[in-house]
């Protein structure tokens, strides 16, 4: 059995743990207890999954590729994450833990945000439901992402640019726990994906369990089976985690797509940082190395801890690709289904482009995490287009 | 068993004396003349930063002091290596991040803290409940292991925290990133009165001490105190080691007039 319970002290084999300053353990504790209690409690259950049909607008759909799957020789579906409110399949984790934190007597919401996604998905939920937010951004990911800043203030929270480090998503992840260190009492810490000390990962996973659900019953209705591979685009792993848990217990290869410059599964090695053990980009002394890539979602050095065991124990396979097929692959859909997905996204289906030569005739899910508004603007200056006036 | 480093502040405690360590951040420009300077200037230990790409602990002016350290291609084997040959006649700790003893593996680590003449460590991203591999490690290297108390720990964790911690027992003295503070937070003597109540280990205050009136305050109640930001802004704002080895005199003489 994989994609279950971690241990009671919050590992997936090796993987996973509490690696956080003292002072935040009684918060990590706290928070898995109101988890576990609420996730039994009906209501509460009830109430998420009203927030996310009314107000996120799920299910989401499974569409079929009929052109791309023409092209491609192998039978390609997509799991619409890009239509749910907000753009990205963020939405779901975000609901889940905002409406935790409300339930906990929380008023205030910190994040951290690389691509921009993760933080205008929590200063939505933070309008919602009338609590305070702040988003810590990388400052070069405020920069190539004015889009989405701009988004977050509309929607009410304070976006503050991080200048420490490499002033990307790991530097923003650091002052986000930075902040919760000295906010404890009314701030719950948001995080944004499978990863952090126990119990983010299985929780932010749980919450996201929803898009492997339906995509299993999508798959039976539309199929009559289970697909032959499931694909998604791996950051931290939040998208991934999420439908491969709908077929973790069937026969469906699981392939999670790294960037090539934040290939953390590929070219990582166990290491410790951000509150757990995992595959960790780092020199050769363990200080943690820069993941650049062209996408700010993915530019992320670690992978959640369960991805990490699923490698592991070769349940999964984390291959990687590079830029250039990236914006091949970004221009492609767009093309031949009318869907313009996120940059991040476009990392799994320029893998299936990739390998499509080894999965003739076979079905292939990809999840659809985001859509690509916020990545025009780069992409006109990557493909050196002149804005027509 | 007490090792070097928890004699030397139990025999200075046991005069009736306040202790007072502090943290320098290796690596940076001179940081070995300003560890002999505060050694000199009347600390009884000294804490050698290690510094780590992801900080999470410190606040902006260590932060700052490590990320120059890093960019002038500061490695842990180059602070060790320097370290070794520092002779202060007063023990040294090492304070870093555990990725940076998780990388070589808790046996080459602790080996090489040992080969620098270092007594004990400080992991402050390695909580209690995740310490016990390291600590066996090091404990048969000769190593100490600091461990930090938070106001935020719970009563039935106290005991076997501070029963676990070699060396001292580290009270974090207020919620919040390391860096000096205007006024003494109340969580500072509360939390070090709580371990005081289950352990008789030195109980230092650190995090957020931000002068010489606050140490003592800290000190009513405390062992003592460790004093980083407000050493290491005196190497960043360029008064190097005199700078450093007057603020730690006027500490010393704040906590030993009482």
């Amino acid at each position: 059995m994989v994609m279950i319970e971690p241990t009671p002290d919050g590992r997936f084999g090796e993987f996973g743990g509490r690696f956080v300053p003292e002072t935040l353990i009684p918060a990590c504790e706290e928070l898995e207890v109101a988890f576990r209690e609420a996730w039994a409690d009906p209501t509460f259950v009830d109430d998420f999954h009203r927030v996310l049909r009314d107000y996120g607008g799920r299910p989401s759909p499974l569409t079929e590729c009929f052109r791309l799957s023409k092209q491609l020789g192998c039978r390609v579906l997509l799991k619409r994450e890009d239509l749910n409110h907000t753009g990205s399949h963020k939405i779901n984790n975000v609901i889940g833990q905002a409406l935790l934190a409300q339930r906990m007597g929380k008023t205030r919401l910190v994040a951290e945000t690389g691509a921009g996604q993760h933080g205008v998905a929590t200063a939505t939920a933070a309008a919602l439901l009338d609590m305070d937010c702040k988003v810590y951004m990388g400052a070069v990911d405020v920069k190539r992402q004015s889009l989405n800043v701009f988004r977050m203030q509309l929607l009410g929270a304070e976006v503050e640019a991080v200048k420490s480090g490499s002033q990307t998503l790991k530097d923003a992840v650091n002052e986000a726990l930075r902040d919760w260190v000295a906010t404890l009492e009314g701030t719950h810490y948001c995080l944004g994906t499978v990863m952090g000390p126990h119990p983010y990962p299985w929780m932010v996973r749980t919450f996201h369990h929803v898009i492997g659900d339906e995509a299993n019953e999508q798959c039976l209705a539309l199929t009559g089976t289970d697909p032959d591979v499931v694909v998604a685009c791996i950051g931290g792993g939040s998208n991934a985690a999420g439908i491969f848990s709908g077929f973790a217990s069937s026969e469906s290869r699981l392939v999670g797509v790294e960037p090539a410059g934040g290939a953390a599964v590929g070219r990582g090695v166990p290491g410790v940082v951000h509150g757990m053990n995992s595959y960790l980009m780092q020199d050769e002394v363990g200080q943690v190395q820069e993941a650049k890539s062209i996408s700010a979602g993915l530019d992320y050095p670690g992978v959640g801890p369960e991805h990490a065991f699923l490698a592991s124990i070769g349940r999964a396979e984390y291959p990687s690709v590079n830029d250039q097929e990236v914006i091949e692959a970004f221009q492609l859909l767009s093309r031949t289904e009318g869907i313009i997905p996120a940059l991040e996204t476009a990392h799994a289906i320029a893998w299936v482009v990739r390998e499509a030569k080894n999965l003739q005739g076979q079905t292939v899910l990809i999840n659809l995490s985001g859509r690509g508004d916020k990545d025009v603007d780069q992409m006109m200056e990557i493909l050196n287009v002149d804005r027509v006036v | 068993m007490t090792g070097p480093f928890e004699e030397a502040l139990r025999e200075k405690r046991a005069l009736g004396k306040k202790l007072l360590v502090v943290y320098v951040t290796g690596g940076f420009e001179n940081w070995e003349a300003s560890v002999e300077a505060a050694a000199a200037a009347g600390a009884d230990a000294i804490e050698i930063g290690i510094p780590f790409s992801d900080p999470v602990m410190d606040g902006p002016v260590i932060q700052q002091a490590s990320q120059i350290a890093l960019d002038r291609g500061t490695t842990p084997l180059s602070v060790l290596q320097a370290a070794a040959d520092l002779d202060t006649g007063i023990p040294h700790a090492v304070m870093t991040y555990y990725n940076l003893a998780h990388n070589p593996g808790h046996e080459r680590f602790a080996a090489s803290l040992v080969r620098a003449g270092i007594s004990a460590a400080i992991l402050p991203d390695l909580p209690y409940v995740e310490s016990a591999p390291w600590r066996e490690v090091a404990a048969k290297a000769g190593i100490e292991t600091v461990m930090l108390a938070a106001p935020t720990t719970p009563d039935h964790r106290l005991g076997d925290l501070c029963a676990a911690a070699h060396g001292f027992v580290y009270a974090v003295g207020l919620l919040g990133v390391t860096g000096e503070r205007s006024a003494l937070a109340d969580t500072a003597t509360k939390i070090a009165a709580r371990c005081k109540a289950v352990t008789d280990k030195p109980v230092l205050v650190g995090v957020g001490i931000g002068s010489p009136a606050q140490a003592v305050e800290a000190c009513t109640v405390a062992d003592g105190v460790i004093i980083g930001s407000a050493l290491v802004r005196q190497m960043l704002d360029g008064h190097g080691a005199a700078g450093v080895g007057q603020l730690v005199s006027s500490y010393r003489a704040a906590l030993d007039e009482g």
